[in-house]
């Protein structure tokens, strides 16, 4: 069985090569194929010719485009991404700082959304037409027809602004505190890790609303994935079955239905959860979340090569690694998947 | 030390951070009321900590001016829309205790405080400012672009005599070389320090004082967390000029204008740097809340009709242009009222102050004359094109231009072109045939903004406009001083030929705004970045 396993993960894996490989060639010229020139943007506010095609020369992007490219795969193969011109810093380095801020709000948000959504969407589908199964209806549809900055700007004036409630939204962590040692690049996790509860509870405040945002947001497709899945697990011929046999409720509930309704609902948290990271942009820019997302939304606004493409390399990775999980995910929940 | 550890930031502040922090760690406001701390938000990010580096954008160049010294700064006036400004006509000193520039203007003579130390404790030398000099002419790009102006070009220019003694050699006089030794490129590094972590790749150190300042400055940078913040520390042993009065300043990236305002309002943060005109208008009603406005020296808003396009050719057609404009509505809708008028200047020059409005004004009677006598009567289409990056004056200006446009027979369609690519299109390639433009020059003299601007193939001239008088102009008086016999006639005569051809057409001067709440002593300068050295804290 476990050789079964392994075996599937290895077919999965190779299956993404070619999927990373057209992601490097595809960012490689969608980048190039942007009408900007970082060369005259990057030359500053006062340049001439002479020294546009010195900054050109010293980008490297008066080669030609096929050397172009073969310095770019060569310095990939070695595991280097290149160095952003826009921060100055290498853009594997950049990623590494900037991955787990977004992931640590986006985490929080799932795990918040999930909280809600999940027993929601169970509520309302056990009981159809209920003010459950309204009251699903009409947060699933605010938190869908709601932008995320606008959410984010209601919360930051209601509990910032008039009450007072929330901390100033001015990003991670309040000036006052001093960010914890890097261990994980989560500031939860590395705070607990010094046993730091003072700035662990500052960031954490910090947190919330942003989280809350996200949440609302997030919270839509997986309620109703949960109840329109949940809906169907109840409706299908074992469910039937089993209570007929004269099963608890409860095992009937959550040992069957349930646990069959999980697997359209792993599949959408998985798409939620790669979505939200790359396309949080709104609310990184309303909270002054130094993120992933403003990271790309910036360095395309300048057209910085590296840093375009090394996000768009770096999400495809991430992209292929998460369906993978959400493969072997599948194989532990349902056992007819991957194991015969 | 994009990511200091701990460890790091008590090292970095000589071990009284400790101390130091302790009122914070209790509720923000409190530490506001001590004192001791300024906290600004701003909604662009610093991308380096060196000027000098390629890619280094404008907000970064505040911790050139509060890190650094330079050997000679500008002095302070009272600003047009309350609050301070610089002063480009008074030089004072800031490294250099005394200058003298010989008979023939060739050679400049700088004596250096000798009290002048870097962060480290060395004495600041002359060798010190020869490097960093060499620095800014070798490194290409903006810094040598800038330093050129001032007629600094090469190493064999800058001799260091002694400790203290140095000397520039100009291979011509030039009214602009002393004020550009003001502007935050030339600043002096610690050549010892740079020296130590330069490779022969990297002769002048640009990866390490791209995160690791060695200046002798006003203030230390403590922590930079890129794309977070910056946090300024005082050097207390600073002799460039009176000892800033906040300990520490933290400078936030909050990148949304409404979550800015609401921290400013809220008075959780000092100041708010660089807004939204819109919010500026609103603010400055406020109680509590101080917005500073001040109309930036040397820049206008223009409309730029481009030569290579065959109906602009026809100065009729500019003419009547600059007559449909509806100014005053652009200015209330697109500046809020901020910033100050370019149009409906009188027709006769007798001076050289500048930026002058324009002897043009909303007339459509003229307008419709000038189109009917030009040999375009019956009308064209013309993209009018805007940058998307600039969206929040140009967009509402194109559109009530279109309108106006209209109604002469011009048919515009408004092209919006992204960030990244407008200065290809507009500057570079000088392609646009009908568009927006905001040149400002640093150095505040007439003839500094004709030769950027008005100059053919010059980077703003992006009309493509030639005339060989002001070609000859300019060349004539960019380096004479300002009370030669020949400065004044020229500049008149400059802007007669301007508002006759009107390559551009003048908007209006915009501003830069910035709101305070429990600070004060803003002061304006040129380079629009934050100089935190003069802001006080108000006591309440």
């Amino acid at each position: 069985m476990a050789s079964a396993r392994a075996k599937m993960i290895l077919g999965r894996v190779a299956q993404a090569i070619p999927v990373v490989a057209g992601v490097v060639v595809i960012s490689f010229l969608l980048t190039r194929a942007l009408p900007g020139d970082p060369a005259a943007y990057f030359a500053g506010p006062a340049a001439d010719e002479a020294s546009i095609a010195q900054i050109r020369e010293a980008l490297g992007l008066d080669k030609p485009m096929i050397e172009q490219f073969l310095i770019y795969v060569a310095d990939l193969a070695r595991g280097d991404f290149g160095t952003a011109i826009s921060t100055g810093q290498p853009v594997a380095a950049d990623l590494a700082a900037r991955l787990p801020v977004s992931m640590e709000l986006t985490l929080l948000a799932l795990l918040l959304s999930c909280g809600v959504a999940i027993p929601l969407g169970v509520l309302a589908a056990t009981r159809p037409g209920t003010w459950v199964d309204h009251l699903c209806r009409v947060l699933v549809t605010a938190g869908v027809s709601m932008p995320t900055f606008f959410t984010g700007i209601v919360l930051i004036y209601v509990f910032y602004y008039l009450t007072g409630i929330a901390p100033s939204p001015i990003g991670r962590l309040d000036f006052i505190y001093l960010p914890p040692p890097h261990v994980t690049g989560f500031y939860l996790i590395d705070a607990a890790l010094a046993g730091d509860w003072t700035t662990w509870a500052g960031a954490l405040r910090q947190l919330i609303l942003p989280a809350v945002t996200l949440a609302l947001f997030t919270l839509a497709p997986i309620a109703r994935m949960t109840r329109a899945a949940m809906l169907s697990a109840l409706g299908s011929d074992f469910i039937r079955t089993a209570r007929a046999a004269g099963l608890a409720r409860g095992k009937v509930l959550y040992g069957y239905a349930f646990r069959n309704a999980l697997l359209p609902v792993i599949t959408t948290l998985g798409m939620v959860f790669s979505f939200t990271l790359g396309a949080n942009v709104l609310v990184e820019k309303v909270f002054a979340w130094p993120g992933i997302g403003s990271y790309a939304v910036e360095a395309l606004v300048v057209s910085d090569y590296a840093a375009v493409q090394g996000f768009v390399l770096a999400m495809a990775l991430m992209f292929v690694a998460l369906n993978l999980v959400i493969d072997i995910a599948y194989a532990l929940i349902d056992p007819r998947i991957g194991l015969s | 030390m994009s990511a200091p550890s701990r460890r790091d930031f008590l090292k970095l502040s000589g071990g009284t951070i400790g101390a130091a922090m302790l009122p914070f760690l209790k509720a923000l406001p409190a530490s506001a009321a001590t004192g001791d701390v300024l906290v600004v938000v701003s909604g662009q990010t610093i991308n380096s900590l060196d000027l000098h580096r390629t890619g280094t954008n404008r907000s970064s160049y505040q911790v050139a001016v509060n890190c650094y010294d330079r050997l000679v700064s500008f002095g302070t006036k009272p600003a047009p829309g309350g609050g301070l400004s610089y002063d480009y006509s008074v030089i004072e000193p800031e490294l250099a205790e005394s200058w003298t520039i010989s008979e023939d203007g060739l050679t400049m003579t700088f004596k250096i405080k000798s009290d002048a130390t870097f962060w480290d404790g060395r004495k600041v030398t002359a060798a010190d400012v020869k490097w960093s000099f060499d620095r800014a002419v070798s490194v290409g790009g903006f810094p040598t672009v800038q330093m050129k102006a001032g007629g600094l070009q090469r190493p064999d220019q800058f001799e260091a005599v002694d400790e203290e003694t140095f000397v520039i050699t100009l291979d011509r006089p030039s009214k602009l070389t002393l004020p550009d030794l003001a502007v935050p490129v030339p600043f002096i590094i610690n050549s010892e320090v740079a020296k130590a972590n330069a490779t022969s790749d990297d002769p002048w150190a640009m990866e390490y004082l791209h995160t690791t300042p060695a200046g002798s400055g006003a203030y230390k940078v403590a922590a930079w967390q890129q794309g977070q913040q910056l946090v300024y520390e005082r050097n207390d042993a600073w002799v460039g000029g009176p000892l800033p009065a906040f300990q520490r300043v933290v400078v936030r990236e909050v990148p949304s204008p409404a979550t800015r305002r609401a921290l400013i309002e809220r008075g959780d943060v000092q100041m708010s740097f660089n807004i939204p005109n819109k919010d500026a208008s609103e603010l400055d009603a406020k109680e509590g809340v101080d917005v500073y406005s001040t109309p930036i020296e040397n820049c206008i808003h223009c409309l730029c009709p481009n030569f290579n396009f065959e109906p602009f050719q026809d100065a009729n057609v500019r003419k009547a242009l600059a007559y449909t404009i509806p100014y005053e509505a652009i200015f209330k809708t697109a500046a809020y009222g901020r910033g100050a008028p370019m149009w409906g200047g009188s027709a006769e020059i007798n001076d050289t102050a500048w930026p002058r409005k324009s002897p043009y004004m909303t007339d459509m009677v003229k307008a419709k004359e000038h189109m009917e006598a030009s040999a375009f009567a019956s009308g064209f289409e013309v993209p009018l094109s805007i940058s998307l990056g600039l969206a929040d004056w140009m967009e509402p200006t194109a559109l009530l231009m279109q309108e106006a446009f209209g109604q002469i027979g011009i048919k515009t369609t408004i092209e919006k072109i992204p960030g990244a690519n407008w200065r290809t299109a507009a500057l570079v390639e000088k392609r646009l045939p009908l568009h927006l433009e905001n040149f400002g020059g640093w150095l505040n003299t007439p003839d500094y903004y004709f030769f950027w601007a008005y100059k053919n193939g010059h980077l703003f001239n992006s009309s493509n406009y030639l005339n060989e008088e002001i070609e000859k102009l300019v060349d004539d008086t960019l380096h004479i001083a300002m009370d030669d016999p020949a400065y004044a006639p020229n500049i008149k005569r400059m802007f007669e030929i301007a508002f006759e051809d009107l390559p551009r057409i003048p908007l209006w001067q915009p501003a830069l705004n910035v709101a305070m709440n429990g600070a004060s002593d803003y002061e304006f300068w040129f380079h629009r970045q934050l100089d935190v050295r003069p802001l006080k804290q108000v006591t309440a």
